[in-house]
């Protein structure tokens, strides 16, 4: 395959979870994610209870692909900040590191400038997150939790 | 490309339909989504124009079950089937970990399906896959329609590289599961060799 594997282990994960946790405080908002470019959900904080993360994570990737070949198109690089503005709820979206996409949901009680400031500061942090993460999974010796898995194991995934 | 979450231990992967227009890829979503245990599955999202054919993607996420304490997650994407499409459909095929060519069975369909494939080897071979290596499987639908052509001759035109295939009526729902498993089945087997 081209595409390293992406592999998140607890220490990285609990890194990124106090980036969001954090950021959730510090722009008042209310719900903070982190989704893969292929739409795979890594990380959420806030209120995520009332949210269908699945959909909004493989939603988000769809946006931030659609708006990358539009940049392509134009022969920009990247298009690596939208904003969209409802009635009720607004939605930032941050493309990090070319990587994974910080998400952040929010309503009046916070703005703009503010979220703008605070994403600026967690993507720095969440790029190292994510550089360290993906040198750890290059490193030899690395094995997948499936390499012993057997035919057997398949097989039973599908016996219904 | 499949990702590996040891924290929630969780493998998510990504199914792709490819297929000319009208072949059947959201049927074959929605027939699945329809019969499948509600905690099994989340919400069905179709980015469709207002005649529902679909202009960017369907996306269903389907969970397997348990392999070794890991749970097994499926996310099912379509492309858009028509030829001017081409653009998202490139997108969708991102990180892609499995594909299933859903063939039109019909005579009148055969050159689409034809392009079909061609563009899927092409779209593939763009992001740096190749349809030799990726978990590939064909699935020939509307086997119902009378102007239906048989399969050894469509097999030999569409699939020349003898992948596994399945007949199926994606309306009715006859082989869409059998499709999906063997495609499954093919992903997981790639992880396990540590694609």
């Amino acid at each position: 395959m081209v595409n390293p594997q992406m592999v998140m282990y607890e220490e990285e994960f609990n890194q990124i979870q106090t980036v969001v946790d954090r950021l959730v405080k510090e722009a008042n908002a209310k719900v903070v994610f982190i989704v893969d470019k292929n739409g795979q959900l890594i990380a959420a904080s806030g209120e995520v209870d009332n949210i269908d993360t699945t959909s909004l994570a493989s939603l988000t990737a769809g946006n931030i692909a659609a708006t990358g070949g539009i940049a392509k198109l134009l022969r920009e690089n990247e298009f690596a900040t939208q904003f969209h503005e409802g009635e009720r709820a607004n939605i930032h979206i941050q493309l990090v590191g070319n990587r994974v996409i910080l998400v952040v949901i929010f309503d009046a009680k916070s703005s703009l400038g503010l979220v703008r400031l605070r994403v600026r500061k967690a993507s720095d942090e969440l790029n190292r997150v994510f550089e360290a993460l993906l040198s750890k999974v290059a490193e030899p010796g690395s094995d997948s939790p499936f390499a012993e898995i057997t035919d057997e194991d398949i097989d039973n995934l599908f016996n219904d | 490309m499949s990702f590996i979450n040891y924290m929630a231990r969780e493998i998510n992967c990504k199914i792709v339909y490819y297929g000319p227009g009208l072949c059947g890829k959201t049927t074959n979503l929605q027939y699945i989504y329809e019969r499948t245990n509600p905690e099994a599955k989340g919400k069905m999202i179709s980015l469709a124009t207002e005649t529902e054919r679909t202009l960017f993607f369907d996306f269903l996420p389907l969970a397997l079950g348990e392999i070794r304490g890991f749970k097994t997650r499926f996310h099912l994407y379509t492309v858009p089937g028509q030829v001017f499409y081409d653009a998202s459909r490139k997108l969708i095929l991102k990180g892609v970990d499995g594909v299933i060519f859903v063939a039109d069975s019909q005579m009148e369909r055969l050159e689409a399906n034809q392009e079909s494939v061609d563009n899927l080897r092409i779209n593939l071979a763009e992001q740096g896959y190749s349809l030799e290596k990726i978990p590939y499987v064909v699935q020939y639908n509307k086997r119902d329609l009378p102007n239906a052509m048989e399969v050894p001759e469509l097999r030999e035109l569409v699939n020349p590289m003898k992948v596994p295939d399945f007949e199926a009526c994606a309306r009715s729902g006859v082989g869409v599961f059998d499709t999906l498993k063997a495609v499954s089945k093919a992903v997981l087997t790639e992880l396990k060799r540590g694609g």
